[in-house]
C-alpha cells in the first residue's frame, strides 16, 4: 500500500468520523482533534476504523503519533511495511 | 382500547412533529418497541411504546405537529376484541391543527396525571394535555410559567398546535409584545441547531430561575485508574477498548446509587429519588448545541457494556436518531470538557433533575504521596446540586465517593 493510498484511506475514515468537517482544506500538519473538533470518542472510532480497514491495531501508547494526518500516514506506512503489507 | 400518546421528551417540550410511522395498523407491538419517529427541538427522536398490543388505528397523519399527551394511535390490548373506537376529538384537532373552538371539548378519555407526576424510572406514555371545558389550552410548562408570573392564560393568544399556549407566548405576553414567531432555519445532521438552542435556552433559564444551585469540587489522583485502564485495554482491539470517560461514568453511577438525594427529580414541590440510575451523558453537537441522553441502569452495567452503550449513544446522538426514553429518563447528568482542555466545569442542572457532575481534563500536578511530593495525574470532579434536595455536606460525601471509586478502579 502506498502512502498516497494510506492517506486517501485515512481521509475517508476521518470523514466518516466527522462528516461535517471539510477534509479538503485540512492542514496535514494540524492537530486533528482541534482541526476537526473531534473528541476522545471520535478519535477512538478513527483508530477502530484504521484497525478494521488496514488491519493494524494502534496501541494506546502510540495514539499521539496519529494526532496529525501527516503523522498518521507516516506511522501507518511504517507499521504496514514492518508487517509486510 | 389503549392510546399511544405523544410523549414528553423533556420538561419544556410542548409538541413534536410526527415524521414517520415504523409500524402499520394490525402490527403487534412489544413493550419498548420503537414505533414512530418524532421531530423535536432535540432532533429526530425514535419513540417507543410501553403497552404491548396490536396497532388498531393511527389517529395522526405524518407531518402533523402534535402537543405532548395527544393520542397518536389506538392500541388494542391482548385478548381485547377489535372494535370501532371513536377517534378522540383532540386527535382530530391535532391532525387538522386549527385553533380550537370555544369552549374546548372535554377529552373522550379520562385525563391522566400531569406529565410532572410520571414516575421518573417508568417511561410511560406522557399524560394527556387535558384541555378541560372553560380552560385555555396550554402545555404544563407554560401553565406553570404563567402561574409564576401572574399571567391569566385566558388573555394569552396561543401560537402552538391547535392554538395551544406555549412558554414563548407567555414570554411575549410578559413583554407586552405580540406572540413569538418561529423562523424556519437550516438543519445540520438532521438537527435544527436554532431550535436546539431555543430548547437549551428555555431549559437552562428555567434551571437558573427555579433551582438554588450549590457548587463543590474535588480533585482526584487518577494514577490507579489510568494504570488499570492501560492494562485493561492493552490486549484489546480498538473496537472494545474503554475510555476514561466510561470509568468516570461508572464511578458517578455507583455513587449516585449510594447517595439517592442526587439521583432523581424535584417535582411538585418535593424531591423524588429514583430507584434506578439512568446517567445522562452530555454530548456536544458539532456546530453548536448539546444533548444529554440517558444510559439506563449505568450503575449495574459492566465497564465494557457501559462503554459500548456510550459509543452507541454518541453515534446516534450525532446522527439525530435518539430514542424517547433516552431523552426522558436521565436521573443525573455527567458533563465532561476534558477533551477541550478545561480543568473544571460547573454545570447547570437540567430540570427536573437535581444534580450534574462535571469532569475536567486529567492534568499532571504536584501531589503529596505519603510524605513526599510526586507528579500525579489529577482530575477535578465538580458537583452542581439542587439545595432543595440536598446539602453541601451530602454533596461533599457524594464527590468523595466518586473519588474513592476512581482511586480503586478494580472495584468498579
Amino acid at each position: 500500500m502506498t502512502k498516497q493510498q494510506i492517506r486517501a484511506a485515512l481521509v475517508e475514515e476521518l470523514s466518516n468520523v466527522a462528516p461535517e468537517a471539510d477534509l479538503a482544506s485540512l492542514d496535514p500538519g494540524a492537530d486533528l482533534r482541534e482541526a476537526l473538533d473531534i473528541d476522545s470518542m471520535d478519535f477512538l472510532n478513527f483508530i477502530t476504523a484504521v484497525d478494521r480497514r488496514l488491519g493494524f491495531a494502534v496501541p494506546e501508547a502510540d495514539y499521539q503519533k496519529l494526532f496529525t494526518l501527516d503523522g498518521a500516514v507516516e506511522y501507518i506506512g511504517t507499521k504496514l511495511v514492518k508487517i509486510g503489507s | 382500547m389503549g392510546e399511544f400518546r405523544m410523549p414528553s421528551l423533556g420538561a419544556d417540550m410542548e409538541a413534536g412533529t410526527l415524521t414517520e410511522w415504523l409500524v402499520k395498523p394490525g402490527d403487534r407491538v412489544k413493550r419498548g418497541e420503537i414505533v414512530a419517529v418524532v421531530e423535536t427541538q432535540k432532533g429526530a427522536i425514535e419513540i417507543e411504546i410501553f403497552e404491548p398490543g396490536t396497532i388498531e388505528r393511527f389517529l395522526v397523519d405524518v407531518g402533523a405537529k402534535v402537543p405532548v399527551g395527544m393520542p397518536l394511535a389506538l392500541v388494542r390490548g391482548e385478548g381485547e376484541p377489535k372494535a370501532e373506537a371513536a377517534v378522540p376529538s383532540e386527535a382530530k384537532t391535532a391532525a387538522a391543527a386549527p385553533r380550537p373552538a370555544e369552549p374546548t371539548p372535554t377529552p373522550s378519555v379520562p385525563p391522566s396525571p400531569p406529565v410532572a407526576q410520571v414516575p421518573p424510572s417508568s417511561p410511560q406514555p406522557a399524560a394527556l394535555l387535558a384541555p378541560t371545558v372553560g380552560r385555555a389550552l396550554a402545555s404544563p410548562a407554560a401553565r406553570r410559567f404563567a402561574g409564576e408570573h401572574g399571567i391569566d392564560l385566558a388573555s394569552v393568544p396561543g401560537t402552538g398546535p391547535g392554538g395551544a399556549i406555549g412558554i414563548a407566548d407567555i414570554e411575549a405576553a410578559l413583554k407586552g409584545a405580540g406572540a413569538a414567531t418561529e423562523a424556519p432555519t437550516p438543519k445540520a445532521v438532521g438537527i435544527n441547531l436554532d431550535q436546539m438552542r431555543a430548547a437549551i435556552a428555555a431549559g437552562m433559564a428555567r434551571s437558573k430561575r427555579e433551582i438554588p444551585h450549590y457548587y463543590l469540587q474535588h480533585s482526584v489522583d487518577v494514577t490507579a485508574a489510568e494504570k488499570w485502564l492501560a492494562g485493561f485495554n492493552a490486549t484489546r482491539p480498538p473496537a472494545t477498548r474503554v475510555l476514561m470517560a466510561a470509568v468516570v461514568l461508572k464511578a458517578v453511577a455507583k455513587a449516585a446509587k449510594r447517595f439517592p438525594e442526587f439521583n432523581g427529580f424535584f417535582r411538585d414541590g418535593k424531591f423524588q429519588a429514583s430507584p434506578a440510575v439512568h446517567v445522562g451523558v452530555a454530548i456536544a453537537i458539532r456546530g453548536g448545541g448539546l444533548i444529554a441522553p440517558a444510559i439506563h441502569d449505568a450503575d449495574v452495567l459492566s465497564i465494557e457494556d457501559l462503554m459500548s452503550a456510550m459509543r452507541d449513544l454518541v453515534q446516534r446522538t450525532r446522527g439525530g436518531r435518539l430514542r424517547g426514553s433516552e431523552i426522558a429518563d436521565p436521573t443525573i447528568t455527567v458533563s465532561s470538557l476534558g477533551d477541550r482542555g478545561v480543568e473544571a466545569l460547573y454545570g447547570v442542572i437540567y430540570p427536573p433533575q437535581v444534580a450534574i457532575v462535571g469532569v475536567g481534563k486529567v492534568v499532571t500536578r504536584p501531589w503529596v504521596v505519603g510524605k513526599r511530593i510526586a507528579a500525579r495525574p489529577v482530575v477535578t470532579v465538580t458537583l452542581s446540586a439542587d439545595h432543595r434536595a440536598s446539602d453541601g455536606h451530602a454533596g461533599a460525601r457524594f464527590l468523595a465517593a466518586i473519588g474513592d471509586q476512581l482511586e480503586e478502579p478494580e472495584r468498579l
